[in-house]
C-alpha cells in the first residue's frame, strides 16, 4: 500500500529504456520515502520480462497478461490501471512520456481525479506548507518541468490527491541496474472485468512500427542544427561534419517544425535528452526548450552568426560567424590534423 | 441517408512561446510573457483542418469551435470562421481561473455535453504547456473512446471513423466508434488559409462583451446581427459542480516558478577564421574529444 508504481512499457518484446530509467528513479524515491517500488506490466506473453524488472529494483510486478492485450489500446489498458490504482492506492505513479504513456496517464488521472504533470525533467521529494491554511505536507513529490516553451521552470505538487502522477521522457533519467536483483514476486491481475466489449470500441486495423533507425541518444558526438541553418539542404553540411567526426545529427524543435530534420532527431524538452561528450550547436539560438535537453553535455561548441544568441553563454567554445564558412573549415582542419 | 456530422474543435489561444524575440526578453534575461503575441495554438489549426475536411466530404456537417479563456480568446472563434467553421462558443468565467488540465477538461466536457457532437477534434497539445493531457481527459470525462496522435481522418466505414495515427516509430490505423475524441498531431496537413468571403462575412462577429466594449469605441460598428454573436458560456450555462472548476478542481498546484536566467559559462570566443578553427580542432583532438 502507498508504494510507488512504475508503468512498464515494452517494445519488440523488450522492456523500453524509459521504463528502466523510471524504475531507477523510482528506486531512489522509494528509499527516501521508505516505501516499496512496484511495477505494472500489461501485455501478452510478457511474464519473462519480470526478471529484468527485479534487476532494476521492482519488488512486486503487477502482471496483466492476455491475448487481447497484445497491443496497447487506451480503454482496456486504462481500465486495468485505474482498477489497480484504486486497489493498491500508490502514492506515486510514473509513466514514460511516450505516445503510450501520454495517452494512458491522462485518462487514468482524469478517472481518479489525481494530478498529473507531463514531461518532468526532475523528480524530488520535499515538504510543502500551504500559505493560506498553514497546513503542512510532508514528503510530497516535486514534479519539476520546464513550461511556457521552456522559458520557465515550474515545480508542481499534488498536495491532496493520490497517486501523484508524472510522465518523464526517455533519456531524462539515468538507467542503472542493481548489482544483484531484488527478490521480487509477481501479482497476477484478474483482467476479465477489463476485457468487456465496451473497452474495445477502438480496434487496430494496421500497424507499421519501425525499428528505431535514428538513435542520437547513444552517440558520443552530436552535431545539432537549428532554425538558423536555414534549409533542409543546408543541413547537409551538418551531415558532412557528422560523418567526418563519426557523429549523429540532432536538431532543435524549430528546425524539426520547419521540416529541416526528422522528428526523431529532435533534442530538447519535447525531444530527446542527450549527454554526449561533444555537442556542436549550429544555428541554434538556445531557448531552454532546447538547452534542457543538452546542457549536460561534457563540451559544447556553439556556431551562430548572432553574437548575442543565448547558446553562446552555455558554450565552452562560442564561434560567431557563418556556418557555411565555418563547417567546411572544420571538416578540412579535422582531416588535416587527425592522423 | 447521407451522413452528416456535428464536429466540435477544441482550440486554445496561446502565447507564441516559439518566437521569443529580443523584445520579449527582460533585462535580467527572463521572458516577459506579456510581450508575446497571442496565437491560435498550432496543432489546434491541424485539428480544424481535419474537421473541415470531414465537412467537405460529408456536406451538411457542422464545424463548431470551442475555446476556453478570457474575452480576447473570441479571436479564436473568428479565426475559425475565416477558415470555414460554422460557429463557436467561448467558454469564459472567472470561476475557471487557476484551472489545471483536469479542471479545464471538466469545463470543456460540460460544454461539449451541451453541444452534443458526434466527433470532438483537438490539437495534440498546446505550446504553452505541452502537456497533451486535455484531449484524453476530456474523453474520459465524457466516457468516449480517444484516438490520440492522429495524422489523418481517413474515412467513415460501417459507422466507424478510420484514423491514421503517427507514433514515435511508425504509424497505426485504427477504427473507432462514435462519439469519440480525436487529437491531431503536428504532422497532419496544415490548415487551409483564410477565405476572403468568410472574412467579409464574419469580421464583425463579436461576443456580447466585445460588442459592449465597442459601444464606447465609435469607429467600430456596433454589433447588431443576431447570427454574428459569438455565445459566451459560463458555469451557469454549462452546469456541473462548482468545486470541479478552476483552482478547487485542480489537483496540481504550482509550488514554485523559476524564470530561466542564462548562466554564462567561461566560454572561449572564436571567429570563423581559418586560424581560429584550426586552433579549435587541434584542441579537440589533443583532448581526445574527437579523433
Amino acid at each position: 500500500m502507498n508504494n510507488i508504481i512504475v508503468y512498464i512499457e515494452t517494445e519488440g518484446g523488450k522492456v523500453s529504456d524509459v521504463s528502466l530509467e523510471l524504475l531507477t528513479k523510482g528506486r531512489m524515491l522509494a528509499k527516501k520515502l521508505s516505501c516499496k517500488l512496484e511495477a505494472l506490466l500489461i501485455g501478452h506473453k510478457v511474464e519473462s520480462l519480470v526478471e529484468e524488472l527485479y534487476l532494476y529494483g521492482a519488488e512486486k510486478v503487477h502482471l496483466a497478461d492476455d491475448k487481447k492485450l497484445e497491443h496497447y489500446l487506451t480503454l482496456p489498458y486504462s481500465a486495468i490501471t485505474i482498477e489497480l490504482f484504486k486497489k493498491e492506492k500508490p502514492q506515486i505513479a510514473l509513466f514514460g512520456a511516450t505516445s503510450i504513456g501520454r495517452d494512458l496517464a491522462p485518462r487514468v488521472s482524469s478517472s481518479l481525479v489525481s494530478g498529473l504533470t507531463a514531461d518532468c525533467t526532475s523528480l524530488e521529494i520535499g515538504d510543502h506548507k500551504e500559505n493560506k491554511s498553514g497546513k503542512e505536507y510532508k514528503n510530497l513529490l516535486y514534479q519539476i518541468r520546464p513550461a511556457f516553451g521552456g522559458n520557465i521552470i515550474a515545480t508542481i505538487i499534488n498536495p491532496d490527491h493520490r497517486p501523484q502522477m508524472a510522465t518523464v521522457r526517455e533519456g531524462v533519467m539515468k538507467k542503472e541496474p542493481l548489482d544483484t536483483a531484488v527478490k521480487g514476486k509477481v501479482s497476477k491481475i484478474d483482467v476479465s472485468s477489463a476485457l468487456i466489449d465496451e473497452n474495445f470500441l477502438v480496434e487496430i486495423i494496421e500497424r507499421h512500427i519501425e525499428e528505431r533507425k535514428i538513435d542520437i541518444k547513444g552517440s558520443p558526438i552530436i552535431v545539432s542544427g537549428g532554425f538558423g541553418v536555414g534549409s533542409k539542404e543546408n543541413f547537409n553540411l551538418l551531415y558532412d561534419l557528422a560523418s567526418a567526426l563519426g557523429a549523429q545529427v540532432g536538431a532543435s524543435r524549430a528546425a524539426v517544425d520547419a521540416g529541416f530534420a526528422d522528428p526523431a532527431r529532435q533534442v530538447g524538452q519535447t525531444g530527446v535528452t542527450v549527454r554526449p561528450k561533444l555537442y556542436i550547436a549550429v544555428g541554434i539560438s538556445g531557448q531552454i526548450q532546447h538547452t534542457a535537453g543538452m546542457d549536460q553535455s561534457a563540451m559544447i561548441i556553439s556556431i551562430n552568426n548572432d553574437a548575442n544568441a543565448p547558446i553562446h553563454q552555455i558554450a565552452d567554445y562560442a564561434i560567431v560567424g557563418d556556418l557555411n564558412e565555418i563547417i567546411p573549415r572544420m571538416i578540412k582542419s579535422y582531416k588535416q590534423n587527425s592522423k | 441517408m447521407t451522413q452528416k456530422f456535428k464536429i466540435v474543435v477544441l482550440a486554445k489561444q496561446v502565447p507564441d512561446t516559439r518566437n521569443v524575440g529580443k523584445n520579449a526578453m527582460k533585462e535580467d534575461g527572463t521572458v516577459n510573457r506579456a510581450a508575446l503575441a497571442a496565437i491560435f495554438n498550432p496543432e489546434d489549426m491541424n485539428a480544424l483542418e481535419q474537421a473541415l475536411r470531414l465537412k467537405d466530404r460529408f456536406p451538411g456537417s457542422e464545424v463548431l469551435l470551442l475555446t476556453m479563456g478570457p474575452g480576447r480568446a473570441a479571436e479564436v472563434i473568428r479565426e475559425g470562421y475565416y477558415r470555414g467553421a460554422d460557429g463557436g462558443v467561448l467558454l469564459t468565467d472567472r470561476k475557471f481561473a487557476g484551472a489545471d488540465t483536469l479542471a479545464t477538461s471538466y469545463a470543456l466536457s460540460m460544454a461539449i455535453k451541451k453541444m452534443n457532437p458526434h466527433i470532438i477534434i483537438a490539437g495534440r497539445q498546446a505550446i504553452d504547456g505541452d502537456t497533451a493531457q486535455v484531449g484524453p481527459q476530456v474523453a474520459e470525462k465524457l466516457n468516449f473512446p480517444q484516438v490520440t496522435y492522429a495524422e489523418e481522418i481517413q474515412g467513415f466505414e460501417d459507422g466507424k471513423l478510420v484514423v491514421k495515427r503517427r507514433l514515435e516509430r511508425g504509424v497505426e490505423t485504427v477504427k473507432t466508434t462514435l462519439p469519440a475524441v480525436i487529437t491531431v498531431h503536428a504532422t497532419a496537413p496544415a490548415c487551409r488559409p483564410r477565405n476572403a468571403k468568410q472574412i467579409m462575412r464574419y469580421k464583425h462577429a463579436r461576443t456580447n462583451s466585445e460588442a459592449l466594449d465597442n459601444e464606447h469605441n465609435s469607429y467600430l460598428p456596433v454589433q447588431t446581427k443576431e447570427e454574428l454573436i459569438i455565445p459566451e458560456w459560463g458555469v451557469a450555462d454549462v452546469g456541473g459542480e462548482e468545486i470541479n472548476y478552476g483552482l478547487s478542481g485542480s489537483p496540481t498546484k504550482v509550488k514554485k516558478i523559476e524564470n530561466i536566467v542564462f548562466q554564462a559559462k567561461e566560454s572561449k570566443k572564436l571567429t570563423s577564421s581559418v586560424e581560429d578553427i584550426d586552433y579549435l580542432i587541434t584542441e579537440l583532438i589533443d583532448s581526445h574529444t574527437i579523433g
